[in-house]
């Protein structure tokens, strides 16, 4: 049996001076070529533990290893490995389409012709090449999340980690990004995903894990999700029954 | 290497897309050593084109307020207002209409000749050279006093400088009377004693080959000003650092194969090229503009190159302030003020508007630790004081030390952030 790309094994996150883990002994496991969907309320958990395995904060304990390689000794070769889209725009705005993915290719460690040939590439893809030479603050908030999203693959990353990647978006731009991300997957990247749309989670995802409070409450493809949930048609349906109706405001 | 070239390249056309962002960090540096240079020259010029107006109020019409008023004038540092009125004077110089009001005494000459002349007849009578028992010689004759009203702005400074010319002026006419006095005594004539000052003073300056090195409002004020506009750029340093952060580019670029050490480099090449071409660009002004508008030409002849050197490490250590303090700040309005005003103490205590020296001992214990401060004394150790490249080691060796404690300060806080 193949062993799983993402292992992750005990792992805890207590931010300084909270009084509860945001992540609580966790583990899990992502099979390769999966897109596995992290779903919760807000406060979950489900962004600390993304920004554990993307190496942007430290784990309070536990470990997780990534394609074999254990994050604690191998966060280099790690991070040349993953990709990362995060929630937020993260891009230069006074710079152009092109020059902010050129430089974001630059530091996965593209260069040179190849570079350039995927900018274009996934410009075209994603149906932005004609803007590619505007800056990015003259763009749409779909158009923004599509480079968003490109700045993160376009080393064709073994795993990627996608934080809300359509988050206020049109249908349009949400349709194009979920068909490219397919597109990925199809090429061998596994896929992590998180999002509060439970309906495009359930077509999307092949695996999910909704958890709440740090924990894994519950775990399994879509399908199984649904039919193991008494009187549940759909994941919005089964989140409910897993989580409960009271709002989760928290500061 | 492609990582660091690209973080460079990226930097570049930031700041290029901030056109406005650009050109005030070159052209406001230009615009503060011009007007300081202008504002400062004044104080080194040995003669002075603008005249400070001064009143005095002359109560005593005799010789000696004759010499006072000679000697103001000839300064050539005060136009002189007679009033007639020493209330009127004072009102008009507490009102700060005018800078400085003299009132001479009534009888001053008068009472100062017959005060010289009982001493000399004392001491001569002593010795027994004359039988004269002058009736003058047992009168009392008052103390008298030359006031100076000042305008309450008027910096101490200028006040201190009056007051120390005002007393040379009137020891000299009191040493004058005391020699005419023992003269008539004697009966000598007017050869006898030599009135000049037997003490003279001469200031040798360090000279550079035969040219003498002559301190001038240019030599001290480009390269003070020049390294206050180096630290400024702590202020746009700082504010793309906490820009990227609040942008989600930082963010980015921690979960890219690409280290924090490689992203501060490349700020760093980027900033430090910024800052060599704001140091030829004020250079350049006072070679070439300076002498335009009657200042002094800044004497850059066998020391560019030192120079450069100097404002190279300056700028290293400005750049590692900057990128501190964008690594710990949080949002601009933190980074920007507290970059600014730091920036502003960082040159007091540096010594670039009172002279280390002239500040008390603790503050003097400070400026040692400031990184301006090393700028500072390496620069005028170049320019003023005929100094080699051996000479300048330790300063540059500061600001190097200096830079590198900013930069593993930022790595240790930045690692430290990440395991909250």
């Amino acid at each position: 049996m193949e062993s799983p790309i993402i292992q992750i094994k005990f792992l805890s996150k207590q931010y300084r001076d909270a009084d509860i883990f945001s992540v609580d002994k966790l583990s899990l496991d992502v099979k390769k070529g999966e897109i596995f969907g992290l779903l919760g309320p807000n406060g979950a958990g489900k962004t600390t533990l993304i920004s554990m395995l993307c190496g942007l904060i430290k784990p309070t304990s536990g470990e997780f290893s990534i394609n074999g390689l254990l994050y604690k000794n191998d966060s280099k070769n790690i991070k040349k490995i993953i990709g990362v889209v995060p929630q937020e725009y993260a891009l230069y705005p006074t710079l152009t389409a092109r020059e902010n993915l050129e430089y974001f290719g630059a530091m996965y460690g593209l260069k040179g012709d190849d570079l350039k040939e995927k900018v274009v590439e996934s410009l075209d893809y994603l149906g932005l090449l004609k803007f590619a030479d505007k800056k990015i603050d003259t763009y749409s908030g779909g158009m923004k999340r599509r480079i968003n999203l490109i700045a993160g693959i376009l080393h064709k990353p073994t795993v990627l980690f996608l934080d809300e990647p359509t988050v206020g978006v049109d249908v349009q731009s949400k349709n194009v990004i979920i068909d490219y991300l397919k597109k990925l997957n199809s090429e061998g990247t596994t896929i992590i995903y998180t999002s509060h749309h439970l309906i495009e989670a359930q077509d999307f995802c092949t695996q999910i894990a909704i958890i709440d409070a740090g924990k894994i409450f519950a775990e399994g493809t879509p399908e199984n999700l649904i039919s193991e949930t008494k009187n549940a048609h759909n994941l919005e349906d089964v989140f409910i029954s897993l989580i409960g109706k009271e709002l989760r405001d928290n500061v | 290497m492609y990582k660091l070239w690209s973080s460079i390249k990226k930097e570049v056309l930031l700041l290029k897309r901030d056109l406005g962002g650009l050109v005030i960090l070159f052209v406001m540096p230009l615009v503060l050593i011009i007007t300081i240079t202008l504002i400062q020259d004044s104080t080194f010029k040995t003669v002075n084109d603008s005249k400070i107006p001064i009143l005095v109020v002359d109560n005593d019409n005799g010789e000696v307020s004759k010499v006072i008023r000679k000697n103001l004038e000839e300064s050539n540092s005060f136009e002189v207002i007679s009033k007639p009125n020493e209330n009127e004077a004072k009102d008009l110089v507490f009102k700060g209409k005018y800078q400085l009001a003299i009132v001479i005494p009534t009888k001053l000459s008068t009472d100062l000749q017959l005060k010289v002349n009982q001493n000399v007849n004392k001491i001569v009578s002593e010795f027994g050279m004359t039988d004269s028992t002058d009736v003058s010689s047992d009168q009392k004759i008052d103390a008298k006093e030359v006031k100076l009203y000042f305008d309450p702005a008027a910096q101490s400074t200028f006040r201190n400088a009056v007051k120390n010319s005002i007393d040379k002026m009137i020891s000299q006419i009191e040493t004058k009377s005391i020699y005419s006095a023992f003269q008539e005594q004697l009966g000598e004539d007017e050869t006898a004693f030599q009135q000049e000052s037997f003490i003279t003073f001469k200031e040798i300056t360090p000279k550079k080959g035969d040219k003498e090195i002559i301190p001038n409002s240019t030599q001290h004020n480009v390269p003070a000003w020049t390294l206050f506009a180096i630290f400024f750029i702590v202020i746009p340093l700082s504010i793309n650092i906490v820009k990227e952060k609040n942008q989600g580019t930082m963010i980015r670029l921690r979960t890219n194969p690409v280290s924090y050490f490689t992203i501060i480099a490349g700020k760093t090449i980027t900033f430090l090229v910024i800052c060599m071409v704001q140091f030829y660009l004020m250079v350049a002004v006072g070679v070439y503009l300076f002498p335009q508008i009657n200042l002094p030409a800044l004497q850059i002849e066998g020391i560019l190159g030192l120079m450069s050197i100097v404002a190279l490490f300056a700028g290293f250590a400005a750049i590692g302030f900057g990128i501190l303090l964008g690594t710990i700040a949080k949002t601009q309005e933190q980074s920007a003020p507290f970059g600014a005003t730091s920036v502003v103490i960082l040159a007091a205590v540096g010594g670039v508007w009172v002279p280390v020296f002239a500040m008390p001992k603790i503050m003097q214990v400070i400026a040692g630790i400031s990184p301006m401060n090393w700028g500072l004394n390496a620069f005028y150790d170049v320019i003023l004081r005929n100094a080699t490249f051996l000479d300048i080691v330790p300063e540059i060796s500061y600001l190097f030390l200096f830079f590198i404690a900013m930069i593993l300060i930022s790595l240790f806080y930045d690692e430290k952030k990440r395991a909250v």
